[in-house]
């Protein structure tokens, strides 16, 4: 690794496969990161490309059957998620990991009041008494940046809008001093202004409190904004890996490059025509034998048809699986 | 584009008003109104894209869905091609539907899952034309082709595509009867990245081959910047902010037009590091209850204290820019060569 930091999560060879009646889909397929103290590690990637699928085997939040984690070892510390029983992985979850998924609405409990259940995780994983989880859970509230907070307790789900209820599930992800806080797509459902909003809080919360997040989104423009360092999926693998600069600045493989020809943006020079990526992405019922992408890719060479890539250097802390060259226009030298 | 200001109108809506009665308690009374859409005028012109954008609840939709007559408007006129349909009968309605059609947002509700796909583009054609059967059968097979459907698909369901050719059978069927005028309500906004660049490319292609006029309304202020000529902003049910695309882009004038703008994230981390973002305190008053004066004065900003109190004029401050805030008095902006354009723009705010 480049820089020095020690990475707290150390994900290896992760393989995740569905189990459908029309067969297996192979959902993750060799996947390989880690992720650094204090780091924001962005997950690019469209519908379908494994994303969430990624995270949510990494700590056990799959329904199995039909999913099954095949492959892989998810290292947290000295500890092999992948290997401990329930019991330990539950005490991980919320404690040591901590979870934002993207509809507020659907993941908090409607029946419960919002208090309730920031100070479940504070009872359950810290053992802490009532009185000190409800203290607890209106700092919480105070830090997310919910006004009137103690009174706001007993409110329900229902009684928040759309960017308070994201800030109540933050509250929680943060409730017990999470390590490592996975956030999947959590300002899809918002509106920009408030989305904005939510992206402050984060950038805010992490100076103050440095724990490593991974932010899963679809939106560049998001990751641009936030992460240190980017992960390109698609096709249920990692295409592209760089600091996010870089990523931008000098994106290898085709699909990443694409991508950001693809969206228009609200500055700089407005394109006449929109660059598209032909056809659509695959769905894999074998691992893949050869790059998922080459079906949409412009600079398909012969090889790519035979071999899927592996991630190779291509920069200081950049990797990218593809044999093309953008600097010759050619096959990468080995 | 042409230059859009020798174009004749061929929408032109004028105060057009929304409302939707909220009913509570046990006799369920009517007890308020949600001012989905409050008064808006404005006209979109032959060939043109106008972009209507703003935040979920604005009454961006509604206004769309209120201009076709999906809903019985409480107030106001809208004229479509000369006909005016604000508050026309089931027959003159009828007469007009071929003109005016809409492409949904979610084409995985608004197509039925029971039809096949030749069916579904036919259905306009069995009820307004009386075309034999291998006629309306050669019609279906040219909008396939002109939307990028393979003929082959023609006796399939829609649960056998993607949402990008699902997007595609909705724009074909918005087509079939040679429509004019077409609103566009978030056509693109289930689909993928690198699918709605499909979508958006083949809007525009038929708009240059077919001549049409879009209603385009989204939220992704991006694409709006790059598939509309003109810009129109809402909020809480108000237009803020109307202007030609780079006008709006490049100089907004309404705190809450440029505090939305300042809120879409740049893919550009370069560019990105130059933003000042203008984070905008609090969330959106309820439509059913808007503050007394501006609609925005409870987060805007540059708040006075005029705002508070009195509702701001929608009048040119620009040419061809208009907008909705006191901090462009009608003072500062009478010159001699602009008297004429303010004047014009208090006959569409006050319905000529």
């Amino acid at each position: 690794m480049p820089d020095g930091a020690v990475p707290i999560l150390d994900v290896r060879n992760l393989k995740t496969v569905f189990r459908t009646r029309s067969g297996e889909v192979h959902a993750v397929n060799s996947v390989s990161f880690d992720l650094k103290a204090g780091e924001l590690l962005g997950v690019v990637g469209e519908s379908g490309s494994g994303k969430s699928v990624t995270m949510m085997s990494l700590i056990g939040l799959l329904p199995s059957p039909p999913a099954e984690v095949r492959e892989g070892q998810v290292n947290l510390g000295n500890m092999d998620l992948l290997k401990v029983d329930e019991d330990t992985l539950r005490s991980v979850r919320g404690a040591r990991v901590g979870f934002i998924f993207q509809d507020p609405m659907t993941s908090l409990n409607p029946v419960f009041t919002v208090g309730w259940q920031i100070m479940e995780p504070l009872r359950k994983h810290m053992g802490m008494s009532k009185d000190a989880a409800r203290n607890r859970a209106v700092e919480l509230l105070e830090l997310v940046g919910i006004p009137d907070a103690r009174s706001r307790l007993r409110d329900y789900p229902h009684q928040f809008s759309g960017g308070m209820r994201q800030r109540v599930m933050i509250a929680i992800a943060l409730a017990c001093d999470p390590e490592v806080l996975i956030a999947d797509e959590p300002t899809t459902a918002l509106d920009v202004t408030i989305q904005a909003q939510i992206l402050d809080l984060v950038k805010d919360l992490r100076e103050k409190l440095g724990m490593a997040i991974i932010w899963i989104t679809h939106d560049l423009g998001v990751i641009a904004g936030i992460a240190d360092r980017v992960i390109v999926m698609y096709g249920g693998q990692i295409v592209e890996q760089a600091p996010v600069r870089e990523l931008f600045g000098n994106p290898q493989h085709p699909y990443t490059r694409a991508l950001l020809r693809t969206i228009p943006s609200v500055r700089g020079e407005r394109a006449a025509r929109l660059e598209v990526i032909e056809g659509q992405p695959p769905i894999l019922g074998a691992p893949p034998a050869a790059c998922p992408f080459r079906f949409r890719c412009p600079e398909r060479l012969a090889r790519c048809d035979r071999e899927n890539p592996v991630r190779v250097p291509v920069g200081a802390g950049h990797d990218a699986a593809c044999f093309w060259d953008p600097a010759t226009g050619g096959e990468r030298n080995a | 584009m042409p230059d859009g200001a020798m174009q004749k109108p061929l929408v032109s809506v004028r105060g057009l008003k929304m409302h939707f009665p909220i009913y509570a308690g046990v006799l369920r009374r009517r007890v308020g109104e949600v001012k989905a859409v409050d008064g808006v005028s404005f006209d979109i012109r032959e060939g043109e894209t106008l972009g209507l954008v703003g935040e979920s609840g604005c009454g961006k939709s509604t206004c769309g869905r209120a201009i076709l007559r999906l809903y019985d408007l409480t107030e106001g006129s809208v004229k479509i091609d000369g006909t005016e349909i604000g508050q026309a009968g089931p027959e003159t309605l009828r007469k007009m539907r071929p003109t005016m059609q809409m492409v949904f947002q979610d084409p995985q509700a608004s197509l039925n899952p029971r039809m096949t796909l030749a069916a579904i583009i036919g259905e306009p054609l069995d009820e307004h034309t009386s075309l034999t059967r291998t006629e309306k059968r050669e019609r279906v097979y040219e909008l396939m082709d002109a939307v990028g459907l393979n003929r082959d698909f023609a006796n399939r369901y829609p649960h056998e595509f993607s949402g990008g050719q699902r997007q595609r059978i909705g724009i074909a069927r918005a087509l079939a009867l040679n429509p004019k005028f077409i609103v566009c309500d978030e056509p693109i906004a289930a689909l993928d990245v690198s699918i709605q660049a499909q979508v958006v490319n083949l809007l525009e292609d038929l708009q240059d081959k077919l001549g049409l006029t879009y209603l385009f309304i989204s939220h992704d202020l991006s694409m709006v910047r790059h598939i509309a000529d003109r810009v129109a902003v809402m909020y809480l049910g108000k237009m803020v902010e109307l202007a030609p695309r780079d006008g709006l882009y490049g100089e907004p004038r309404h705190p809450y037009t440029r505090a939305l703008l300042s809120a879409v994230p740049e893919p550009d981390p370069r560019i990105e590091a130059e933003i000042k973002h203008i984070i905008l305190k609090g969330d959106v008053p309820s439509p059913a209850n808007p503050p007394k004066g501006c609609n925005f004065c409870t987060r805007c900003p540059e708040v006075m204290d005029i705002c508070r109190r009195v509702d701001p004029e929608f009048r040119e401050v620009a040419p061809g820019h208009y907008t909705a805030c006191h901090l462009y008095p009608e003072t500062s902006t009478k010159t001699a060569g602009q008297t004429a354009a303010s004047e014009a723009a208090q006959s569409i705010q006050q319905g000529d």
